[in-house]
């Protein structure tokens, strides 16, 4: 079978500080891939590479095995990758429904923004995320954390994403909120995404990834199966930088 | 699911009369210090603030600042500012001056008076002045010079581009058919001003009536009955009474005169007729509107006001930034070219100066409007009341006999105490910025 997603040899330097040094990561349909590592390890400056935020110095990006090329943020929705932000990249000022459809707004047939079509739309989704949400017509600033991050989360997965790119995406959230974003992961992943997971939360990963890529200072440290390591070993990984000894070659 | 959060919040109660109204307080504040300032003028010029013929003078002088005001609202919301104003303004001056004097007379040689002159000059004004805003955001977006120096810059190149384009000469007298774009020149009279007065008003109750149908239609919360009819009358009855305070002001008897003679009639005696709405005026209705309606219903405006409150997200979503910068400077560049009409027209001679300290004018008047210098909020509203309050003021002080000096300090002083009371009052209801 084609990766969905094949990240190959990816390098990206900031002035000294090499951020991402040659890595390699693939991902298939229907699979979670967890990504791990200390902060600062060059986890979410990979897949920013993927989400077209940061162009890559060097490397390859392959697409159900086409090769492409994503220079900004619209080539990756148009190649139907989808990504929750660490930051949550929310206009403050604007209500969820505006974010939710920020750059793929709705119009009526004379051009016009069709707002009331938009909020029924993200009415109906949130109905379904987060069912306790009720600040429709507010700001997102007047939202709390949980309730901005389950914003970041409808629009990631409103647009049928076929790739679908999660930083740290229950960061802000409370135990219920998180049961309930593991749920849709699951979901997801049985529609046939392929869903990369930045997570500090090992246990987490370990329950709800396939397969974890650990990376310590922009390196990859080693990719395994997930049933096949205990958490310790994963641990081991993030602290020491090297694959536990049982698995290594 | 999504029925139970409709329905939930559909039956939300209501807090109160202002919650039922739904009523943006800031601008009721707005409007009631401009009522106050209005009722102090006028008690302290014992009437003389407000009769007909003072209040179609402000409203004349209003129209100028108050169109670019408009365009200054996205510049600001957008994060950026833009001191070039009154130079882009008086670079079309310019241009406009010597192409009905000049250019379309000596080299394209058509005769004086012709029909064309005018709608020509016009469309020169506009487009030297949207080249200009196109330049600068192009300077701005993709070159990423602060627009602060772009236009400060700006401000220093156009208003001396404008003097060798004039040789520094003023330029007068202008196209007839061009000075009725100024103001008192160019009134629609009385019969026309209610014909338009109603159909403005028909379209507000219709702005208000299809905007509830399309939230009854989703199941959204909506008004209550009396309040929407509350609001439409309010509407109705301020635009009824603006137009017959315009109508009321007759014009001068001496120039009615002139006006039937050059029909080669004679006047009829105790004729008299009344102004009535002012081209100008119509012009920066006509921009209130569209600009309003670009600010709310558009993806460009849904755009600049991302972009305002937060430029990385906006990004992120895929929205081109810098083209959008460049936009809306391009859209600065045409409102002051359509600026540089009604300022000419009005002035009905191109004079070096005109449109000095016009960018400051412009600045106040959208962030007294509510225009955030942080970015992502306001409104054009807010902005066109801010240049009427400060047209009233300036005005107000002159008839009370405040020499130039202290009106300038009165301004000034206004200015911060507005964006003051703006700060506590964001800090009261919560908001951020
Ligand atoms: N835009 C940027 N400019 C400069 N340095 C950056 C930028 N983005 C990330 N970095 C650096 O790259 C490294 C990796 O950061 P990041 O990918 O955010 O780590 P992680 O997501 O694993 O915590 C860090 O040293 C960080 O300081
Ligand atoms: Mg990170």
């Amino acid at each position: 079978m084609t990766p969905l997603v094949e990240l190959i040899d990816i390098s990206i330097a900031f002035g000294g500080i090499k951020a991402v040094d040659h890595v390699s990561v693939d991902l298939y349909p229907g699979e979670v891939v967890g990504l791990l590592g200390h902060n600062g390890a060059g986890k979410s400056t990979l897949i920013k590479c993927l989400s077209g935020a940061y162009r890559k110095d060097s490397g390859e990006i392959r697409i159900n095995g086409r090769k492409v090329e994503i220079e900004n943020p619209r080539d990756a929705r148009a190649l139907n990758i989808e990504t929750i932000y660490q930051t949550l990249a929310l206009a403050d000022n604007l209500d969820a429904a505006a974010n939710l459809f920020l750059g793929r707004e709705l119009t009526t047939g004379f051009g016009f923004l069709d707002e009331a079509r938009m909020e029924a739309e993200t009415r109906r989704i949130m109905g379904r995320l987060n069912p306790n949400f009720r600040k429709f017509n507010a700001p997102v600033s007047a939202l709390s954390g949980g309730q901005r991050q389950s914003v970041a989360i409808a629009r990631a997965v409103y647009f049928n994403a076929k790739i679908l790119i999660m930083d740290e995406p229950t960061a802000a959230l409370g135990p219920q909120e998180t049961q309930m974003v593991a749920e849709l992961i699951g979901e997801l992943k049985r529609q046939g995404l392929g869903i990369f997971l930045i997570d500090h939360d090992i246990h987490a990963v370990k329950e709800l990834c396939d397969r974890a890529a650990v990376m310590k200072n922009g390196q990859l440290v080693g990719i395994v199966r997930v049933d096949e390591v205990s958490e310790d070993d994963l641990l081991g990984m993030i602290i020491l930088g090297k694959k536990p000894d049982t698995l290594a070659a | 699911m999504p029925d139970t959060a409709q329905r939930l919040d559909a039956t939300e109660p209501r807090r109160g009369l202002m919650d039922a109204l739904e009523l943006d307080t800031r601008l009721l504040g707005m409007i009631g210090a401009f009522v106050l300032l209005c009722a102090a003028f006028n008690l302290v010029t014992d009437g003389r603030f407000l009769t007909p013929r003072n209040i179609f003078n402000i409203t004349i002088q209003t129209v100028s600042v108050a169109i670019m005001a408009s365009g200054m609202v996205f510049v600001i919301v957008t994060r950026h500012i833009d001191l070039s104003v009154g130079a882009v303004l008086a670079m079309a001056s310019a241009v406009m001056g010597v192409t009905q004097t000049w250019w379309l007379i000596k080299v394209a040689g058509l005769p004086l008076g012709s029909p064309l002159i005018a709608p020509l000059t016009m469309l020169a004004g506009l487009a030297v002045g949207t080249a200009i805003g196109l330049f600068h955001g192009w300077l701005v977006g993709y070159q990423g010079i602060p627009a602060f120096i772009v236009t400060l810059g700006g401000l220093l190149v156009w208003r001396n581009v404008a003097w060798y384009t004039t040789s520094g000469q003023t330029i007068a007298p202008l196209d007839p058919t061009f000075l009725m774009f100024g103001g008192a020149e160019g009134t629609l009279g009385p019969a026309w001003s209610w014909i338009l007065g109603a159909l403005a008003a028909l379209g507000a109750v219709w702005a208000i009536w299809s905007g509830r149908r399309a939230k009854l239609a989703h199941g959204f919360r909506v008004k209550p009955v009396w309040a929407e009819t509350a609001l439409a009358a309010l509407v109705t009855g301020a635009i009824l009474g603006f137009v017959a305070v315009l109508n009321a002001y007759p014009v001068p008897a001496a120039k009615l005169r002139r006006m039937f003679e050059a029909r080669g009639e004679v006047m009829p005696e105790g004729y008299s007729i009344g102004h009535g709405l002012p081209i100008s005026v119509l012009i920066l209705l006509l921009v209130a509107v569209v600009m309003t309606v670009v600010a709310r219903k558009t993806r460009l405006g849904r755009y600049i006001f991302a972009a305002g409150g937060n430029p990385d997200a906006a990004e992120l979503s895929g929205i081109n930034t810098r083209l959008l910068t460049v936009k809306v400077f391009g859209i600065m560049g045409f409102l002051c070219g359509l600026s540089a009409i009604v300022a000419q027209a009005r002035l009905q001679s191109h004079p070096n100066d005109i449109g000095t300290l016009d960018e400051l004018r412009v600045i106040a008047a959208a962030v007294i409007g509510g225009t955030a210098l942080a970015g992502g909020v306001g409104t054009i509203y807010g902005a066109i009341l801010g240049a009427l309050i400060m047209q009233s003021l300036q005005s107000g002080m002159g008839m009370v006999g405040v020499d130039t000096p202290f009106q300038n300090i009165v301004v000034g002083g206004v200015l911060v105490l507005a964006v003051w009371i703006d700060i506590q009052y964001r800090k009261r209801v919560g908001m951020r910025q």
